[in-house]
């Protein structure tokens, strides 16, 4: 693949940039509209040069809202706790069970081991009246802990940790064992520093996911200001006997994309590092 | 430093039935500051012992004092001991510094101690400039020298050895064994080395536990055990290339060999070796005759004792070893080097009686 053929580097080239362009369009186009007002959104066809009304749209959804939501700061600040919450309690959680399994001989062990993996086929949607029982009659509806707690167990995160330690080899445990370090100190000393890289990529990925959830906030919250950005989102294009603000619901779409973007963005290197790197 | 006894040491995974014994009892007492290298072959137990020195092993059965103290109990970090590992076993997110620094850190050794403690270790092992780098920035040499000093640091009564150099390149290993050596004059401090290379057990050992299916075949001094190996086995395993074993049958004063197969039975140039036992005679029945290959020597017709047909020959440069039939069996002579054989040729043999070994053919024990 090191030949250097002009015909198929253009001939690629043009692949990827037709490529870009499918992609991104959709992200141009909602950015166009939240430049505009409302009406010029609804004129067919849309203009695709962005307005003038960027800096009053995203101040208006911002300390405002829009179709009777509460603003949207409120709203990505619930985002963001939630998403947060759920991939730093999913990392916390998930790796040390994955040290917990790897590392004792305890009875029942593989037990566990295969008690979490089965939840794998359970995902939210599946096990989602149950949980709501369980929270609404323990009085978690439409508040933080509702939003993430149920969220956070991860068989996915423990798997991944579990073939992660497998690697390790045993004798840096056992060189630790001679240096005089007990099962605390080799984590935190040892174990920890290791996975940073993956801890990195699990993280950009559970904070996408804990930000994108859709389902469960919906059932959780019913108050304006518990909603996540989102469902906030969703609210804004109700219809009803209001129009709906199509200018103010792209806003934000803009603002509600842009944390996991930066998220990706600035933890880019890291995330490669992490599901790349296998030579510690 | 500490003496470190053994007294029926054994190891056994599983239990009940299906138990499966790997160490059938070690007794063995190491002098303080003594060098022994456990030697023997891949799964004959040498690494699990050294393991259950270690603290990293239990031991099933039997007792392991280091300095007086019965160490079954405790914890590898109870029992001040440090070992250095065939890979190295480097913290890899640490510097060299960390690495060495981290067993001090964890007993609480004040800093300015540990920072000259580990600039003294890494002078000596030629690493100063190394100290803030990254074990994998490192040749291999380079990490085991870290490892060393890892150990070093710690000033441990026992220093235990897991094929340390089994990792580096042949020129590497030369030169790490001599320090290594050095080392241990240096420190003196007791050491035990497992290696299923006979070079570094004869060059490193004071003396040497030969090991074969988790039984002590002998424990000597290099010399001793070269020059007297105490069964087939360690007469085989000791010694390059390995002793010539003559299977064979002492009837009257005399000691016959009998041809290991149809096909040397039948091979005219390697007749039966015929030779008057020595008095008084080892015993009768059954024997194996041990000759090392650096005995055999060539002799004129008349005093060879018996025709060797050479098949192959190897020249290493300094001396050949001649590989073919003779006695009775299949024999390898080792041959100066003004006088290569030729393959086919057919060598007049013959060997002094003080170099012959003799061997009980049914346990491989041996008898004189």
């Amino acid at each position: 693949m090191v030949e250097n053929r002009p015909g198929l580097n253009f001939f690629s080239h043009a692949l990827l940039i037709i490529g870009v362009a499918v992609v991104a369009f959709p992200v141009y186009l909602t950015f166009v509209a939240s430049t505009l007002t409302a009406d010029q959104v609804l004129d067919a066809p849309m203009r695709l040069w962005p307005g003038s009304h960027l800096l009053e749209n995203y101040a208006h959804v911002l300390q405002k809202g829009a179709g009777g939501a509460a603003p949207l700061s409120r709203l990505l600040f619930n985002s963001l706790i939630s998403a947060l919450v759920i991939a730093i309690g999913k990392i916390a959680i998930s790796i040390i069970s994955a040290y917990a399994i790897v590392y004792f001989r305890f009875p029942g062990r593989m037990f566990c081991f295969w008690l979490i993996f089965l939840t794998l086929m359970l995902p939210v949607e599946v096990r989602i009246l149950p949980t709501y029982k369980v929270v609404a009659d323990m009085g978690f509806l439409d508040s933080y802990v509702g939003l993430t707690l149920p969220l956070i167990a991860s068989a996915t995160a423990t798997f991944l940790f579990r073939q992660f330690f497998l690697t390790i080899p045993d004798e840096l445990l056992e060189a630790a064992r001679i240096d005089g370090a007990g099962p605390l100190r080799f984590f935190w000393d040892v174990v920890l520093p290791l996975s940073v890289t993956n801890i990195a990529a699990l993280f950009v990925i559970l904070f996408i996911y804990g930000w994108n959830q859709y389902l469960w906030p919906l059932l959780i919250t019913t108050q304006e200001n518990m909603y996540t950005a989102v469902i906030g989102m969703r609210r804004m294009m109700s219809g009803g006997d209001a129009a709906t603000e199509w200018n103010l619901v792209m806003t934000t779409a803009m603002l509600t994309m842009l944390p996991p973007a930066i998220v990706v963005i600035l933890m880019q290197r890291w995330f490669v590092k992490g599901l790349v790197d296998s030579e510690k | 430093m500490a003496a470190v006894e053994l007294r029926g040491v054994r190891k056994s995974y599983g239990s009940g039935k299906n138990a499966l014994e790997v160490i059938h009892g070690i007794d063995c007492s190491v002098a303080d500051g003594e060098f022994i290298v456990l030697v023997g072959p891949s799964g004959c137990g040498k690494s699990t012992l050294l393991r259950m020195m270690a603290g990293l092993e239990e031991i099933s059965a039997g007792e392991i004092a280091i300095g007086g103290r019965v160490v079954n109990q405790l914890e590898p970090k109870d029992r001040d001991v440090a070992m250095v590992f065939q890979n190295y076993a480097l913290y890899p997110h640490m510097s060299v510094r960390e690495n060495m620094a981290y067993g001090l850190k964890i007993r609480g050794v004040a800093a300015a101690e540990i920072a000259t403690r580990v600039e003294r270790a890494a002078a000596m092992l030629e690493l100063a400039p190394y100290l803030d780098r990254r074990p994998r920035e490192l040749s291999g040499g380079q990490r085991q020298r870290v490892a060393m000093g890892r150990a070093i640091v710690r000033n441990p009564q026992v220093f235990l050895f897991d094929e340390p150099l089994s990792n580096l390149d042949a020129k590497l290993r030369v030169q790490t064994r001599m320090e290594l050596q050095k080392l241990h004059r240096e420190f003196n401090t007791t050491s035990l080395y497992v290696t299923h290379d006979q070079v570094e057990a004869m060059t490193l050992g004071q003396r040497l536990i030969v090991m074969n299916a988790g039984v002590a075949e002998q424990i000597g001094a290099p010399m001793e055990v070269y020059a007297k190996p105490a069964s087939t086995f360690v007469a085989g395993f000791i010694g390059s290339p390995a002793m010539n074993l003559l299977r064979g049958e002492a009837q009257g004063d005399r000691f016959v060999t009998t041809a290991t197969s149809a096909a040397i039975a039948l091979a005219t140039p390697a007749p039966p070796l015929s030779i008057h036992l020595p008095v008084p005679a080892p015993r009768d029945g059954p024997l194996v005759l041990g000759l090392r290959p650096e005995h055999l020597v060539p002799a004129s017709a008349g005093a060879a004792r018996f025709g060797f047909a050479v098949e192959m020959v190897e020249s290493l440069g300094a001396d050949s070893y001649a590989y073919g039939l003779g006695g009775g069996g299949t024999l390898i002579a080792r041959v100066a080097a003004g006088t290569v054989p030729v393959v086919d040729e057919v060598l007049p043999l013959t060997f002094a009686a003080q170099h012959m070994h003799w061997f009980d053919a049914a346990n491989g024990k041996r008898v004189a």
